[in-house]
């Protein structure tokens, strides 16, 4: 995303930055930086029906600027499409104050966003990660088994699956060849598949992984169609094809295969790996019962008021869906957490909630932390305060995520 | 994100909760479409199935099914080659047609288990990926091989024989124990106990090749202290196990007793031979009100029968009973088909029952509605399918809310551990609640939330893996179509 233009006070807050989504993956950042409430401006179709005297109807589809105070946010990650809805703030002569409209943001066009509750730190680093315009990592994936192949598009934030290939394989049988044929048959679906996804003129690393050796297979089934046809760009994207391995073609495989060294080494992006890294390091401790690592909300929050997640080693992991929150109660609370943490010299990093990592942090309640020294009791504490903590599963549940992390290099003020 | 129904997702309508599964494009292959005409309407005969059961059982001769399991490359595929070589259910012939072609690979070594390894890609590279189903008959008993793969990328597929098998046949080469013990012969022991298994043979395989000396006893005893250990440590009985010493690729005490002289002098002294244990554990015979239960059947493969069976579907009755021309129905698709004929041990005939491995070729329905892991069932009682259900798990890797395989038998679906209820005692007293981590060897009250609509019954065993380990095995307890 490209920053047109900002006048955000650092003292309280407020202000404006106006932004320009420049490809699809900005839509994701957009919406992980409006919330209900935000007062948002941008460029909307209104259809304006006009009746003649005669009764005969003509419509016209005309531009226009509108600003609306957010009460609602649809993302589709398949499409990257944000549908925000709310109430027009200001009128004109197209619009009525306070009716409802739904502005779709789009590609190449400004918006303006002022913060109702002003832009706190979270929404700065939100920010600022939108805007940054370093190279963009992206590869595809397809994590397959014999039968199945989940065919996504991994970038810097998203994890998005972009097509699906099932298919029903008779077993192996002795005497019949029906197994094996349509084992090929599967693969040329998939191959298929995969190119309609790809631009074979601009190829992106493809990885490819599999239980066993059906991504091995697969690829070889490529290198055989590249060997056969004219198609001179397949042989570019032999060179981009990486094999690993995978526990399923499940898509939760996918963080195993993303922490391979032969893939990570692939990926420009170092964030990424990080997390990754991160995650599996707090799961390492959690299963060895280590005092040092806790999730959940409240497990989370005594530990950083107790200094456990500061300066030397201390980590804080939290899901970007956190933020995202209809409450703003519930939005302030993570805000205070990830600061006090970044006070106490720790390390936060928000996990985007549609990469694997995230996903995995998702299951966890959204948030852990590794600690400093190891506190036992830190349960036992929570339990005798009783009452439930849910408000993360509240959520909308669909899991979206962002990479978007506390970027320490970014500790001076922006001035963007 | 939530990935689409790998079985609902196309053939029905089912609303997915996210844009993202609502955008991908789903494609289908049907592999056992076919255009024959639809053939004539089949009756039944109304026949009273438990009946006639339970009059044929004292004449009919006993049946079991053996699932081959353990380490790879310990030599199951090779062993069981050699077994029906020797029982005469394959000829000379074929085996050595199978030595040239493999010594043409490379894979002299490999010709008696390509009796079982009839895939291309297993032949080439000497490795087993899917279960082999092989009958065979004895004078006493009609036998089924399920030889699994050893390899633990496979272990999926070694489940699906698992909960097919009446007893289990474990191979273990006497040569390579430690790696075993750490890998898939420790694992298919605890997967076998999960599926319910009770009765295991052991193989003390690869005698031949003892070193330094070949035929070595004591490396036999010792295999079977430690293999036996851990038997029991995962609650096998001691009188449900029996250990067979022998060489599959030699042949040696598979059929064939072994030489009363030389290296194997001790062998029939400490053993009988593999064929003879087999035959003193028959399979336990169903009770009455198993058959008579309503009908339920995993479906194992789907696959085209013949010409004239255009769609068939192989699996072992886990409950009631079916007969020609009854009507069936699918789960999760919910779509009914008719049975136009069963086989049972490749033989034809007009009804089965629980625990009966069968065949059954099916009418009046499209084959995109079935696949390898749907249930087969009465149309009165149907499975339902659920979203979620708490399990109380054997905890064998340390469990935390996170992403997991949940696999009963072909099935295997994504899902998540979505919260640690509680770690009760031997007597199920709540230990604590609500744990931040269940500790392998604990025993866990959890909620698993699956990513699709499965149909699982409450009591249904089920297996979670992660990573590509197993973490966890217990039964379902409650159910819910919600999550
Ligand atoms: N010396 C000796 N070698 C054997 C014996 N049985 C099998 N082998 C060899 O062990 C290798 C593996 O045999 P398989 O039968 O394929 O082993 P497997 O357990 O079926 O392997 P997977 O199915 O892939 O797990 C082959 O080279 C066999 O020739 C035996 O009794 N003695
Ligand atoms: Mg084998």
């Amino acid at each position: 995303m490209r920053l047109i233009k900002q006048n955000i006070e650092q003292k309280d807050g407020s202000g404006t930055a106006t932004l320009l989504p420049e490809e699809p993956e900005d839509m994701w950042h957009a919406y992980n930086l409006i919330r209900p409430n935000d007062l948002l401006r941008a460029s909307a179709v209104r259809k304006i029906i006009q009746e003649s005297g005669s009764g005969s109807r003509s419509v016209d589809r005309v531009h226009t600027t509108l600003t609306i105070r957010v009460t609602k946010l649809d993302f589709d990650p398949q499409a990257s499409q944000l549908h925000v809805s709310g109430r027009v703030a200001e009128e004109n002569k197209h619009v009525k104050l306070g009716s409802y409209h739904t502005l779709d943001l789009e590609l190449q066009r400004n918006f303006t966003l002022e913060k109702n509750e002003g832009w706190d730190s979270v929404a700065i680093d939100t920010l600022k990660e939108s805007i940054n315009q370093d190279a963009k990592a992206q590869l595809w994936a397809v994590v397959m088994q014999e039968g199945l192949a989940n065919i996504c598009l991994i970038t810097d934030h998203q994890t998005i699956l972009r097509q699906r290939v099932e298919t029903s394989l008779p077993k192996k049988r002795a005497g019949s060849s029906d197994h094996d044929k349509s084992v090929q048959r599967f693969y040329q679906t998939t191959y298929d598949s995969l190119l309609r996804q790809i631009d074979l003129s601009d190829p992106k690393p493809l990885l490819l992984a599999s239980p066993g050796f059906t991504a091995s297979s697969f690829q070889q089934f490529i290198k055989t169609q590249a060997a056969s046809g004219a198609n001179k760009q397949l042989q570019q994207l032999l060179q981009k094809i990486i094999v690993a391995h995978s526990a399923s073609a499940h898509l939760h495989s996918l963080s195993e295969v993303l922490a391979s060294p032969a893939v990570t080494s692939k990926l420009s992006d170092t964030k990424f790996a990080r997390e990754t890294q991160l995650m599996d390091r707090f799961f390492e401790l959690m299963r060895n019962d280590d005092a040092r690592a806790w999730y959940g909300p409240k497990e989370c929050e005594a530990a950083v008021e107790r200094a456990a997640v500061g300066k030397g080693g201390g980590v804080l992991l939290i899901s970007n869906a956190l933020f995202r929150s209809q409450e703003i109660k519930t939005r302030q609370r993570w805000v205070k957490l990830v600061d006090e943490v970044k006070e106490q010299g720790g390390e936060v990093r928000v996990l985007s909630s549609m990469h694997e990592s995230g996903k995995r942090l998702e299951g966890l309640g959204g948030i852990a932390a590794i600690l400093t020294y190891p506190i036992e009791d830190l349960g036992d504490e929570i339990e005798e305060n009783g009452e439930e903590d849910d408000a993360w599963m509240n959520g909308d549940g669909n899991g979206h995520m962002n990479g978007i992390e506390g970027r320490r290099e970014y500790d001076e003020d922006i001035d963007i | 994100m939530s990935s689409t129904g790998s079985t609902d997702s196309a053939k029905s309508t089912r609303k997915t909760g996210d844009g993202l599964a609502k955008k991908t494009e789903k494609l289908k292959l049907d592999e056992a479409q076919s255009a024959t005409p639809s053939p004539p309407k089949v009756k039944s005969k109304g026949l009273d199935v438990p009946k006639l059961w339970s009059e044929s059982k004292d004449t009919r001769k006993s049946a079991a099914a053996f699932v081959v399991i353990g380490h790879v490359d310990h030599g199951k595929s090779t062993l069981m080659g050699r077994l029906l070589l020797d029982a005469g259910a394959v000829a000379q012939r074929d085996i050595d047609k199978y030595k040239k072609q493999a010594t043409e690979l490379n894979k002299s070594s490999f010709a008696l288990a390509w009796v079982m390894d009839t895939g291309s890609e297993e032949r080439e590279r000497g490795v087993t990926v899917d279960i082999a189903q092989h009958p065979f008959q004895t004078a006493n008993t009609d036998f089924t091989i399920l030889d699994a793969p050893g390899h633990r990328d496979f272990v999926p597929n070694m489940l699906a024989g698992a909960t097919m098998a009446d007893l289990a046949v474990l191979v273990v080469d006497a040569n390579q124990l430690e790696s075993g013990m750490k890998g898939q012969t420790k694992e298919h022991i605890l997967l076998a106990k999960a599926c319910g298994l009770s009765k295991v043979v052991v193989a003390v395989n690869k005698l031949d090749a003892t070193a330094p000396k070949a035929w070595d006893e004591q490396t036999f005893h010792h295999v079977k202290a430690e293999v036996g250990k851990l038997l029991q440590s995962v609650g096998f009985e001691k009188e449900d196990v029996l250990y067979v010493p022998c060489s599959g690729l030699g042949g040696t005490n598979v059929v064939n007793p072994a030489p009363s002289s030389g290296d194997t002098a001790w062998v029939t002294g400490a053993s009988g031979t593999l064929l003879h244990h087999l035959e003193s554990s028959p399979a336990a015979s169903p009770a009455d009100d198993q058959v008579k239960a309503p009908l339920r059947m995993q479906i194992a493969d789907v696959f085209r029968g013949s010409i004239t069976n255009p769609l068939s579907v192989s699996g072992r009755i886990a409950a009631g009973n079916v007969q020609v021309g009854d009507i069936v129905v699918i789960q999760p698709s919910g779509e009914k088909a008719t049975i136009r004929g069963i086989e049972v041990s490749s033989e034809p005939g007009d009804w089965a029952v629980a625990t009966e491995l069968c065949t059954l070729h099916l009418a009046d329905i499209d084959p995109v509605h079935l696949r390898a892991g749907d249930v087969l069932c009465s149309t009165a009682q149907p499975v339902g399918v659920i979203r979620s259900f708490v399990t109380q798990v054997e905890v064998l890797e340390p469990l935390l809310p996170q992403g997991v395989d949940v696999h009963v038998g072909r099935l295997h679906v994504p899902g998540s551990v979505a919260a640690l209820i509680s770690t009760v005692d031997a007597k199920g007293e709540v230990v604590r609640k609500k744990p931040r981590v269940a500790k392998a060897g604990e025993t866990a009250n959890v909620k698993v939330v699956l990513e699709t609509g499965a149909p699982l019954p409450v009591g249904e065993r089920v297996v979670l893996r992660s990573g590509g380990s197993t973490v966890a095995s217990g039964r379902v307890g409650s159910v819910s179509v919600g999550r």
